[in-house]
């Protein structure tokens, strides 16, 4: 996570406001993980509980189609953010169809 | 009759994020899934007002913020005066016709219990019996676990806190939870309801009766800690589920006074499946346990003949 260089007091704006919505993106939060979720395409039916149970928000549903191997198609699929992700694991416990694999981080 | 629930499955959520990822929740922290799903409900036309707390110190790190809605935050003790000051000034404002006066601008104050429960509750009451209308939030760790899991009115009976040690005399908390909920009630405000992450379309579909109505409006969120209770963080929706299913939290809404009870549990678990996964619990013994689960019991034959039917049944495994 890199710091950004903070305004001295008379740049700032008045009462200290943030004054840019959502600034948190650029605090990757994804070196806190040890373990990783990884998404099985082929397996996942699109269910989308990992992307309501998911805390960060670090799931994303892509609007893009996907055929399966077994010849199932879908029009999007989901991903995991691995600059958020922090590895919490709650959504390869609420998966279902187990199409979520927990895999350890290399170095 | 009760309305056709608005969020039936998972497809009618909205896609659009009003919470930034990069907060500092702690992994497996459920507030992040209730504050992401409650924002999701209300939609950009929102103003939160958040106590201090969990929620508030790590989506806020200075100079950053997490919120996509304009967000205050004010101390523990007046979320819900400052909630009722904004309702107030923007009545004021489309009154001068400075905005629009069709314009729907959802007020929400977000607080943790220890903000609810002790320190804000005065405030609390204040803006319930003003009649101001903003959806009050309560979400509800059991503990003041911002500042290091220190007991709070929400604790429950004999779960360990640094505060409420465990030791040769002491098992954990002494004193019951508060029913923060039925207090809330009894202030006869048109929407009081209890939710939780487990069961996320009931949860949403409360948030979003809670906005519509005119008034004040409560929802009390269970929300499993990891820190603080001591568990696996992949297990934080699985034991909202299971406190659910073992009826030690039962989903009610009382609407115009009116009470219902939303999740019906048709074959109840042993409060010990909810007690094995916890550290905080890990302390209680098989007689302990036993004596909670009489308790449940009592009060699942309470809810019963409040609601006049069988909503939450026998116990089975």
């Amino acid at each position: 996570m890199t710091q950004e260089k903070l305004l001295g007091w008379k740049e700032l704006p008045l009462g200290g406001a943030i004054l840019e919505p959502g600034n948190s993106e650029r605090r990757y939060t994804g070196d806190w993980r040890t373990f990783k979720p990884v998404i099985l395409q082929d397996k996942c039916t699109r269910c989308l509980r990992c992307w309501i149970v998911c805390p960060e928000p670090a799931i994303y549903i892509i609007d893009e189609p996907y055929t399966t191997k077994s010849g199932r198609q879908f029009k999007f699929s989901v991903e995991v953010n691995y600059d958020y992700c922090k590895g919490c694991g709650m959504c390869v416990e609420e998966c279902e169809p187990k199409a979520i694999d927990w895999i350890e981080e290399e170095k | 009759m009760m309305a056709k629930p608005y969020f039936r499955t998972v497809y009618d959520v909205p896609r659009e994020e009003y919470l930034a990822p990069g907060h500092g929740l702690c992994a497996g922290c459920t507030a992040g899934t209730i504050v992401k799903l409650l924002l999701k409900v209300a939609g950009p036309n929102t103003i939160v007002v958040n106590a201090t707390g969990c929620v508030e110190v790590s989506t806020t790190p200075f100079p950053y913020t997490s919120w996509k809605v304009p967000w205050i935050h004010v101390a523990f003790e007046n979320t819900a005066a400052v909630a009722s000051g904004i309702e107030s000034a923007l009545k004021a404002l489309k009154a001068k016709g400075m905005i629009d006066p069709a314009k729907r601008i959802n007020i929400i104050a977000l607080a943790g219990d220890g903000g609810t429960y002790d320190i804000g509750f005065q405030a609390l009451s204040g803006m319930l019996e003003r009649g101001h209308k903003v959806m009050y939030v309560l979400y509800d760790n059991e503990a003041y676990m911002n500042t290091g899991i220190q007991r709070s009115g929400g604790t429950p009976e004999y779960a360990w806190t640094t505060t409420t040690p465990v030791g040769k005399i002491l098992k954990g908390k002494v004193q019951q939870k508060k029913p923060i909920a039925e207090i809330v009630a009894a202030h006869r405000i048109p929407y009081v309801a209890t939710a939780n992450p487990g069961y996320f379309a009931d949860m949403m579909n409360k948030f979003k009766k809670g906005l519509e109505v005119e008034g004040p409006s409560f929802v009390h969120v269970l929300q499993p800690c990891t820190t603080g209770w001591k568990f696996d963080p992949r297990y934080g929706i699985v034991l909202a589920r299971l406190a659910t299913e073992t009826a030690l939290w039962i989903n009610w809404q009382q609407e115009e006074g009116q009470f219902s009870v939303t999740v019906s549990v048709p074959r109840r678990k042993h409060v010990k499946h909810y007690f094995e996964l916890q550290g905080r619990f890990s302390h209680l013994t098989e007689e302990d346990i036993e004596k909670i689960q009489k308790e449940v019991d009592l009060e699942v034959d309470r809810i019963n003949k409040l609601v006049g039917r069988t909503v939450i049944g026998p116990l089975v495994e």
